[in-house]
């Protein structure tokens, strides 16, 4: 699993960006997208989810049930 | 944020950080006032006019700066650049998913711009508004919740148009770890939204705030940010980087604590202390807006800042501009220069009649503050306890210069026997809209300007002259195209000699409305 970016609620004010460990977040079309390869879900770097802990509007950087959950390497 | 403090910042720390800091600091410390001239206690920053008793370094760094010198508001723009989307706290009377061409207040702007794209315009707008003398970053985020973007702007300008002034406007949380490249830039004029200095007040206005990588929440969020506030303006201060400090006046919440703040601020070197009114309508998003929370009445806002007075400096001249926003406070002219339109100019920056211009300005100055010199001399020897308020309707250069329907605002002075001293503005909604609606427009102006006994124009109608009257505001055109101050000592002077004679009678006014909606802009 990886967290998504509910794009009709982006502000688009790039604060996630800088913020992922793993550089998984772009601007595409007006608003931010998670790349859902590279997203740890921040487990092994920090203790919650930056692009969540930092976006201004509550519940956009959400699970993306889409996915698997994150396992981190052995 | 550390991750984002390379680059720019270490490439310019440290440099002219130190210069002459002792000589600027003792000179801050040494003033007394804000070039004002009379009036009770400290009159509002710069409102005297001139230089006044200002040393000369300070005044330098204030006279063409229209957000920090009153009197510097009504010749002089500026201009904001939204460089900075991105913000690093939460505040109750911010919603960062509103955004609207209509509506005048800080974090909200029309589109983003690249540094390159902002120094582009940067240029644009010097070239078409010569008296555009200040660029600052302020959001719509926080400047220093996006560095690199801030810095390189600011290094880009620095480069293309060395003769404007840089500034910042920021919530503080960064700022300590900024300060050093800050002064690199030169930037000398850095403004921090102090709203509380007790973290139980900040509980309930700031949800949260994000720092080195985790979200806070309630009492410990609060005292982080002041923490590091409080800490980061003692450290601009000692560098001999003017502050000023804007606090958001909130009923309920934060009013009687803001007297708290403005002793704090001050102890820690703060130059300039702007108390606005809270906005906040349903229609913004807000939690303040949703919750009901209401700002405070035009006499609220008005007592707070006398009451804070004799302590420092005040602001008053204020208009909690947008993020993105071009030319004298009072308007905006930011339509005029979107990207798509900037990016097809032509510009031309032409260093040497920007200075021509400027220098026609100080004429205007210099003749504005006689002219009010010698009424005010007249004045003297009159001993009278009265005080009241006049609105005025103005289009810039301290002159009575807009007919009364096409007035977007009007600025509030109050007159005393120690003269006339600037207090404060007030937006309405253009009176005349085309023919429709006129009769409640001139409500919600009355309303705006209920607590003054004048309103000083260049032209009204005879309609709205009559329930002007009728409401108990006297309608002024005899002064049209005359500077404000002196006419309205010469208006107040003959006022008090018909006080003296009987002929009318004083009447203490009421309260009046700070006005919440959007702006509307003229056609």
């Amino acid at each position: 699993m990886t967290l998504k970016i509910i794009a009709s609620q982006c502000t688009s004010c790039s604060a996630c960006e800088p913020e992922c460990p793993n550089v998984a977040i772009t601007e595409k079309n007006g608003t931010f997208v998670i790349d859902p390869k590279k997203c740890t879900e921040c487990i092994g770097h920090f203790d919650a989810p930056q692009c969540a802990a930092v976006c201004p509007v509550d519940n956009t950087c959400v699970i993306d049930n889409a996915y698997p959950r994150y396992q981190a390497p052995a | 944020m550390t991750s984002l403090d390379v680059g720019t910042a270490e490439a310019v720390e440290g440099v002219n950080a130190a210069v002459a800091m002792d000589d600027v600091m003792q000179k801050i410390a040494e003033h007394k006032g804000c070039g004002t001239s009379g009036g009770s206690g400290k009159a509002s920053c710069g409102s005297g006019a001139g230089q006044g008793d200002l040393p000369t370094e300070i005044w330098e760094k204030v006279k063409n700066h229209p957000c920090y010198s009153e009197e510097a508001h009504h010749h002089y723009a500026r201009m904001h650049v939204a460089v900075a989307p991105a913000c690093n706290i939460q505040c109750n009377y911010c919603n960062r998913k509103y955004d609207c061409a209509n509506e005048s207040r800080p974090g909200v702007v029309s589109e983003k711009l690249t540094p390159e794209q902002a120094a582009k315009k940067v240029l644009a707008v010097a070239s078409t508004i010569p008296q555009m003398t200040v660029l600052g970053i302020a959001g719509p985020g926080d400047p220093l919740a996006n560095p690199e973007k801030t810095f390189k702007t600011f290094d880009l300008i620095s480069r293309t148009a060395p003769d404007i002034k840089l500034c910042l406007s920021t919530n503080g949380l960064a700022l300590p770890d900024h300060v050093d490249t800050i002064a690199g830039y030169n930037v000398d004029h850095v403004t921090i939204t102090i709203n509380m200095i007790d973290p139980e007040i900040g509980a309930k206005i700031y949800p949260w705030v994000f720092w080195k990588h985790k979200r806070y929440t309630g009492v410990e969020a609060a005292k982080l940010l002041t923490d590091r506030q409080l800490q980061g303006l003692e450290m601009l201060t000692e560098r001999g980087i003017l502050c000023k400090v804007n606090s958001v006046m909130i009923p309920g919440i934060n009013d009687k604590h803001l007297v708290e703040v403005n002793k704090a601020v001050k102890s820690r070197g703060a130059f300039l202390h702007n108390i606005m009114p809270l906005i906040s309508a349903p229609e913004h998003g807000t939690v303040f807006g949703l919750n009901g929370q209401r700002g405070p009445s035009a006499q609220e806002l008005k007592a707070l800042q006398d009451s804070c007075e004799g302590e420092m400096n005040m602001m008053r001249h204020c208009r909690q501009c947008r993020a993105d926003a071009v030319g004298l406070l009072g308007e905006d002219r930011s339509a005029e220069f979107t990207t798509e339109k900037i990016m097809a100019m032509e510009v031309d920056y032409d260093l040497e009649s920007r200075k021509a211009y400027q220098e026609k300005v100080e004429e205007e100055r210099v003749a504005k503050v006689a002219a009010k010199q010698e009424e005010l001399a007249t004045l003297a020897g009159a001993a009278s306890d009265i005080k009241l308020l006049i609105a005025v309707a103005t289009k810039g250069s301290g002159l009575i210069n807009e007919h009364f329907g096409h007035a977007k605002e009007f600025q509030v002075y109050e007159l005393s026997t120690s003269g006339a001293k600037f207090v404060g503005h007030r937006r309405v909604d253009l009176y005349c809209q085309g023919g429709y609606g006129d009769e409640d427009s001139l409500e919600t102006v009355i309303r705006a300007i209920n607590d003054c006994h004048a309103v000083f124009v260049a032209k009204i109608g005879g309609c709205p002259k009559n329930d002007l009257i009728k409401a108990g505001i006297e309608p002024v055109d005899q002064f049209a195209h005359e500077f404000i101050e002196k006419s309205a000592i010469a208006w107040f002077k003959a006022y008090l000699d018909k006080v003296n004679s009987g002929e009318i009678e004083h009447q203490e006014r009421g309260d009046a409305e700070i006005r919440q909606g959007a702006l509307i802009n003229a056609a």
